[in-house]
């Protein structure tokens, strides 16, 4: 394969993959939308204001960064999961199997779905988010870098779960029982600097709390933790991952018997 | 590059052992040659679809080669897989696409631009009858459809080698005799086509040469014709005239009664049917109608896999 045919794959399976989320989008878009203007609604305006400020910040102002990254990761994650996933089930990633896409191909066409998926409901939130809170970015090229990295580092984390699944239940366990309790408890809704100082020790070996700090810093200047630790905390989880999940692609963990 | 010379498939000593330690190949080796319309035969579980799985690379090989028009499928996998178009036993699309939909993303995969890869694919969707459901989603189709469907996204790249596991399983005899009419047409176009099938008649029909495996081994690997002159013994189904009440007897036929009215007869390539029917005529058996019990191939195929079964247990007792 030439690299214009490597192309033409790369952009046929991320094609395929947002005409996908496309084509549901009751199942894709709207739900996130929803549950995310409610918190805003709830936690924002009903609870918000009687909380008064958290970091110096309305409490509108504060959580609204963590709800639009709570909405990429959620998003950039199911896309992958189900897709991949999806694929295996039906046995419809025997097309790209078959096919002389490489590897890496594969890799950076699902991940890169995955991006466009969070990305875009990352987008309508933070629209939304404009009606509730008012807010200016206070960094663009941190607040994109970190909703790109991130995007992508959840895409990746999430091929190898789909990667291992073996059936819906387990695609299921990492989002309930990991990935949301650290979202929850990662800063996005309070600063951990309202906790007792062991659980802000406990809590800072939580990756979520950099990565909605990071995008905090980015939005509106405060952050709980050090910007370049964080950046180079994902960048380097970015690494690993994408070795981790091009070398189960090569050896055809759970995809080829 | 390819050579004429090349055989389409080559496979040496190809083994493969499942992670639960079952061997599904134990050193076969096979050469396909180009052009040629091959089938491969054997019981469930001979080891066909293993044998298609590593060709296709849906399936990792424990050792041996395999090359395909003399690219092997580990070093140079990218021209190798250009050459092969697969369809598997199973369905194997995402049933909520549009059988076009999914033409043009499995050319993609193949680096075709979506421009060639819509030309294409109304070619084929048109040549197997599919062009008016093209904007249905694929799940809607009928089994016969899907069945086309999965040999439109084989051909959508035109590869030289086409490889068919049990393609008209479930398929009526009519759509079955129109896709054997599409395979000899394409074959005659110089496509190398291999085929799985369970059904014998079908092998025979289309299929110059052939391999019979059995137990991950290849116990017969010959040309049809060949394999046919094998078969020494027919059995016949006779319907009789008479009402029948015991079996009747004629010296050198093994005759079995099956109803009052029809009893199956063994006969050798040397026996004269004539003298059978003489005979029976000496019993004032009159014959109305005459056919054979079973396709001639599948009666070499039950003989090779009963003798392999019986080797097979022989060696087992050895051990």
């Amino acid at each position: 394969m030439n690299s214009h045919q490597k192309w033409v794959a790369f952009d046929t399976i991320l094609r395929r993959e947002i005409r996908r989320f496309m084509r549901i989008w009751p199942q894709t878009l709207l739900p996130p939308v929803i549950t995310i203007v409610l918190y805003f609604v709830i936690f924002g305006q009903l609870i918000g204001s009687r909380i008064g400020t958290m970091s110096g910040l309305p409490y509108i102002q504060f959580v609204a960064p963590g709800l639009i990254m709570m909405s990429v990761i959620t998003n950039s994650y199911s896309n992958v999961v189900s897709s991949f996933f999806g694929s295996k089930f039906q046995r419809n990633i025997e097309e790209l199997l078959v096919s002389p896409t490489p590897n890496w191909i594969i890799l950076l066409g699902y991940v890169a779905g995955g991006m466009c998926r969070g990305l875009g409901v990352g987008s309508i939130v933070t629209l939304l988010s404009l009606y509730f809170a008012d807010f200016s970015i206070h960094s663009l090229p941190v607040t994109i870098g970190i909703v790109l990295m991130t995007s992508l580092m959840f895409s990746l984390a999430v091929l190898i779960n789909a990667i291992f699944a073996a059936n819906f239940d387990d695609i299921s366990i990492i989002p309930t029982f990991i990935l949301t309790p650290l979202i929850y408890l990662g800063g996005v809704f309070y600063s951990i600097k309202i906790l007792p100082e062991f659980w802000q020790i406990v809590s800072k070996a939580n990756p979520m709390l950099y990565v909605v700090s990071t995008f905090r810093e980015g939005m509106l200047g405060v952050s709980d933790v050090s910007i370049s630790f964080s950046l180079g905390m994902i960048l380097g989880f970015i690494f690993l991952l994408s070795g981790a999940s091009l070398y189960l692609l090569e050896k055809g963990s759970g995809i080829r018997q | 590059m390819t050579s004429n010379k090349q055989p389409a498939l080559s496979i040496k000593n190809l083994t493969k052992v499942y992670d639960d330690s079952f061997k599904a190949l134990k050193g076969i080796d096979l050469d396909v040659a180009q052009g040629d319309f091959f089938a491969l035969l054997g019981p469930n579980g001979a080891g066909k679809s293993t044998t298609i799985g590593i060709i296709c690379s849906l399936v990792r090989k424990t050792s041996g080669t395999v090359t395909i028009f003399g690219h092997d499928v580990d070093e140079d996998f990218s021209t190798a897989k250009q050459f092969v178009g697969v369809v598997p036993q199973e369905f194997n699309f995402n049933q909520f696409e549009k059988p076009i939909d999914i033409l043009v993303a499995q050319a993609g995969y193949f680096g075709i631009k979506a421009d060639v890869a819509l030309q294409r694919a109304e070619k084929y969707l048109k040549q197997l009858g599919l062009w008016d459901r093209r904007s249905d989603l694929s799940r809607n189709l009928s089994g016969g459809m899907k069945r086309r469907l999965m040999i439109a996204r084989a051909l959508i790249h035109e590869p030289k080698l086409l490889v068919l596991d049990e393609p008209t399983a479930g398929v009526d005899i009519e759509l079955r005799r129109s896709m054997w009419e599409f395979l000899q047409e394409i074959n005659k176009q110089g496509t190398t086509i291999i085929l799985t099938t369970h059904y014998l008649e079908e092998a025979e029909s289309l299929c110059r040469n052939i391999a019979i495996i059995d137990h991950g081994t290849i116990v017969q690997n010959t040309s049809m014709k060949a394999l046919l002159k094998e078969l020494n013994r027919e059995t016949f189904v006779l319907d009789i005239r008479e009402e029948l009440q015991v079996c009747p007897v004629v010296a050198d036929y093994p005759i079995t009664l099956v109803e009052n009215h029809s009893i199956e007869v063994e006969v050798l390539k040397s026996q004269s049917i004539n003298r059978l029917f003489a005979s029976l005529s000496e019993q004032d058996i009159h014959v109305i109608s005459m056919r054979n019990k079973t396709n001639r191939l599948e009666e070499l195929f039950f003989d090779m896999v009963e003798k392999n079964l019986i080797e097979g247990d022989g060696e087992k007792n050895d051990e």
